[in-house]
């Protein structure tokens, strides 16, 4: 019943909502998406653009006004929620409150009349994948941020869904808890072979878990490919700074930065440049020639905001040994694994 | 696997769900009461407004009208004044015996109406412990009452509301300068206000509609809308005059009801706090005091109708009680009290029982929140439909059954549905009540978790609504039970004479002369309140915030 390879195709999905005094919203605007077995894409966008709507729709949870949402080629409009083999995992967990670890984890396997000796075998191989051997017997309320959400997971994938649907399953959790976590829930669902949807508006988090980038705006899709074609080239501005580019530069700069980066691969006539916050690093033999504005150290590096000649108000990076002053002239070199050339202008 | 058709088919499910509820509202209240309101507008077939206009202009009209008004209004006055000060202490502080001081207060409101006046009656009669103040028969005496019954609603009310108050936003106002009383001026009172407007509706609500109360203790002088209704149907069968008030009455409750749930609105959003009490301090030594007195005025008639019960003309004995197995001196009665009693109880279990499985189903419909705005339109008014019963007066709804449910295709007059039914009628806003709020609060997103986990429509609410609304649902039977217990206004018109229900016994015995009847009548009182209160303080250990407070 899982597993068993199945493409998720969306096409042309589209779901208004009513929203009282204002009249309609256009939640999802025309989407097209694949979703290819095995596969962990990330949709990413700010608040408000969709994305968790979009991933209700595919729940089952909302209902589309258009498109087809289909699974191995079988339409999914007649399927209720419960009978589409999906799994969803909340940001907070939603795990039940009333039963204990064991309890959560086992419910899709009650639900299917498992034997019980069966549910028990599966719910210990579960709390051992997630890393939560003897917690069986725990309560969802004595649980940290981090452990609800491995219980969710657990609970999530306890009957191998076709397809798991994470909504912002880390944003809830600390810094440090969120990337230890991430990094496993990647290694989790590669593991399990799970195909998955995580939706999120953290890059960070869509980088550490995700293969595939979906870049979500206003409803629509602006951007869908593998995770380092789509950080390598973000379609725009916005969406560059969606996946987490510090500023870009356009004009002149773009044009400085294509012949001192792109020179010998040819690709000299850039129009605009997303710069990740790490681009220019301070280096006495650096091309460019700037002034430090502003200098502030965090545990790894010292960062910098620049005033550089031909290309204005940057940030950069200096190591913590060096020694930097506000007002000083200083010499920078450019990084080209962390700068991206956008398309073209909007 | 897939089945394509079935999403359809759950859509389908829930409207035929909704159906039931609907249904019976239909038969048994709408085609009632507005059989009644037809009597009145067509009083011989044809269409005759006049005649309520009439009606209305009749000087005694007028005066009935202007007592309900003033004296609902004094009532309620009061009720916020001696309620407000308690619900601070028994919400905002903390001290021993507190919780029994909770419970005690509810004790009057879950008092079946005619035990309450039978109550008050013999602590003012002239040979009743307060009888040298000349209450007997007065409106003092009926507004004491009213506020007896209601300060609770008041305290439950604002004190749950209270209790959620976030702190720290007076704590603030404190850190800024404000003296104690500058911060309850300005931070408390204004946060408060939508919750005693809200509770201060709902007790104008059930004053201006009481029956029992006014019925036991106005005596021939005063009457509210509510008794006049029930004289001029049963006394003068002026039918058409009972109507024209039903209809006036049912037009200002429900502009009361709405304007309650706008106060309910208004004060829903609300962070809430875990609540912790704070240690009475030496400036709340009044509140305290206050709260002692409020508990003492509560009680008093309660006490004395104990002790009223248990005195014969020979002094003390259990000669009432042993009279409860009678049927009263002079044959006031066809049938004896405790079987009267055992009536009762018959009557409640079914009338909890339909009241329950009706009010689970509206309340399960009502907590859904629908995506498109017809959708939330038409919810709106399936939530009011239930509503309704609230409104419109007992004694409408009784005589409405026996005007319209006595012929075929519905001939209900020997069924011994009929009363369970009506009473259910009366108890189902109050199940709604207490098991919509509980619903409503559940995270719609642990009902999705479970459903995208493989669970069925049935499932989900079994596996996430039940454990989070069983005590809701405890509390809610047992109310309904309390309610139908004590329920007298429709009773009245629907019991048997040879057949008849506690509170009918009650009020038949004060009805008749002699002081065995009357001292038997205590001891009936005594025994519905025992039966009523056993009920409800075993449901108020469950703890259900939503039950009583409105």
């Amino acid at each position: 019943m899982s597993g068993s390879a199945g493409t998720l195709t969306v096409r042309d999905l589209t779901v208004r909502f009513d929203d009282g005094r204002r009249g309609t919203v256009v939640a999802v605007d025309a989407v097209d998406l694949d979703l290819p077995p095995g596969s962990v894409t990330a949709v990413l966008g700010p608040s408000g653009c969709g994305k968790s709507t979009l991933l209700r729709a595919i729940a089952g949870l909302e209902r589309s006004d258009r498109g087809v949402i289909a699974y191995g080629g079988a339409d999914l409009a007649g399927t209720p929620v419960h009978r589409r083999g999906f799994a969803l995992m909340f940001q907070d967990g939603q795990l039940f409150p009333h039963a204990d670890v064991a309890a959560n984890i086992g419910y899709p396997l009650r639900l299917r009349r498992r034997r019980r000796a069966e549910v028990r075998a599966r719910v210990g191989e579960l709390l051992d994948l997630v890393g939560l051997d003897g917690y069986a017997a725990r309560m969802p309320a004595t649980l940290s941020g981090g452990e609800r959400q491995r219980v969710a997971l657990a609970r999530a994938l306890a009957v191998e869904p076709r397809l798991l649907l994470l909504d912002e399953p880390f944003s809830a959790l600390d810094r440090g808890m969120r990337e230890r976590l991430a990094a496993e829930v990647a290694d989790i669902l590669r593991r399990a072979g799970t195909t998955s949807l995580v939706v999120t508006h953290d890059h960070e988090e869509a980088f550490a878990v995700a293969d595939r980038i979906a870049v979500m705006r206003a409803g629509e899709l602006v951007q869908v490919g593998g995770l380092a074609e789509v950080w390598a080239a973000p379609v725009d501005a916005s969406a560059a700074e969606l996946l987490g580019y510090d500023t870009v530069v356009a004009g002149e700069g773009a044009a400085l930065l294509g012949r001192l980066v792109g020179g010998d691969t040819g690709e000299a006539d850039w129009d605009a440049v997303a710069l990740r916050r790490s681009a220019l690093v301070l280096d006495g033999s650096g091309p460019l020639a700037g002034v430090v504005r502003a200098a502030r150290a965090t545990p790894d590096l010292v960062r910098l905001e620049l005033d550089v000649d031909g290309l204005g108000r940057v940030s950069g990076v200096a190591d913590l040994g060096q020694v930097v002053a506000v007002g000083q002239h200083v010499r920078l070199g450019v990084r080209a694994d962390r700068l991206a050339a956008l398309e073209s202008k909007n | 696997m897939l089945r394509p058709g079935r999403w359809r088919g759950a859509a389908w499910g829930t409207a035929a769900l909704a159906v039931v509820p609907l249904a019976v509202l239909g038969t048994f209240f709408l085609y009632p009461v507005s059989g009644m309101v037809a009597r009145g507008f067509w009083p011989d077939g044809s269409f005759d407004p006049g005649g309520v206009a009439e009606v209305l202009g009749r000087e005694r009209i007028h005066r009935v009208l202007w007592f309900t008004l003033w004296s609902a209004g004094l009532a309620t006055l009061f009720s916020v004044l001696l309620g407000v000060p308690v619900a601070y202490a028994l919400h905002r502080l903390r001290f021993p015996g507190q919780a029994l001081l909770r419970t005690l207060i509810v004790v009057p409101f879950v008092m079946p109406t005619v035990v309450a006046g039978v109550a008050f009656r013999q602590l003012i009669a002239r040979s009743g412990p307060l009888g040298g103040l000349g209450l007997d028969g007065t409106p003092t005496a009926i507004i004491a009452a009213l506020v007896f019954f209601n300060v609770s609603v008041v305290v439950r009310t604002v004190g749950s509301f209270w209790e959620g108050l976030d702190r720290r936003t007076e704590e603030a106002a404190a850190a800024l300068g404000a003296s104690p009383w500058q911060v309850f001026r300005t931070v408390t009172a204004p946060a408060l206000l939508p919750a005693v407007a809200s509770a201060a509706s709902v007790v104008f609500l059930f004053c201006s509609t009481s029956f029992g109360i006014v019925l036991t203790l106005g005596g021939l002088r005063y009457a509210n809308v509510e008794t006049e209704i029930y004289q001029l149907t049963t006394q003068e069968l002026d039918l058409q005059a009972a109507a024209a008030l039903s209809v006036l009455q049912i037009a200002l409750v429900t502009g009361l009801l709405l304007v309650s749930a706008r106060a309910r609105t208004r004060g829903a959003a609300l962070s809430r706090t875990a609540p912790v009490g704070r240690r009475p301090g030496r400036r709340d030594v009044l509140v305290l005091v206050w709260t002692a007195l409020v508990v003492g005025f509560l009680m008093t008639p309660l006490v004395s109708l104990v002790l009223g019960s248990l005195r014969t003309d020979a002094g003390w004995s259990l000669d009432n009680y042993r009279a409860l197995q009678t049927e009263g001196a002079g044959n006031a009665l066809l049938v004896t009290a405790t079987r009267a009693l055992a009536t009762s109880f018959e009557v409640a279990v079914q009338a909890a029982a339909i009241a329950l499985v009706l009010g689970a189903v509206v309340a399960y419909l009502v907590s859904r929140r629908p995506r498109s705005r017809s959708g939330r339109r038409m919810l709106g008014a399936f939530d009011g439909a239930f509503m309704l019963p609230l409104g419109v007066s007992a004694v409408t709804l009784g005589f409405g059954f026996l005007i319209t449910l006595n012929r075929p295709p519905l001939d209900l007059r020997t069924s011994a549905l009929l009363l369970p039914l009506a009473q259910a009628m009366v108890a189902l806003p109050l199940v709604v009540r207490t098991l919509a709020p509980v619903l409503s609060s559940i995270d719609p997103r642990q009902r999705e978790a479970a459903s995208s986990l493989g669970a069925g429509p049935f499932r989900v609410a079994l596996s996430v609504d039940l454990p989070h609304a069983w005590r809701a649902v405890v509390a809610a039977v047992g109310f309904a039970f309390a309610v139908s217990l004590g329920e007298f206004g429709a009773t009245s018109f629907l019991a048997r004479d040879d057949d008849p229900t506690l509170p009918v016994v009650i009020f038949r015995l004060i009805s008749h002369p002699g002081s065995e009847n009357f001292g038997m009548a205590l001891a009936a009182s005594v025994l519905l309140a025992a039966a009523t209160g056993a009920v409800m303080l075993a449901v108020d250990r469950f703890r259900v915030g939503s039950m009583g407070a409105f």
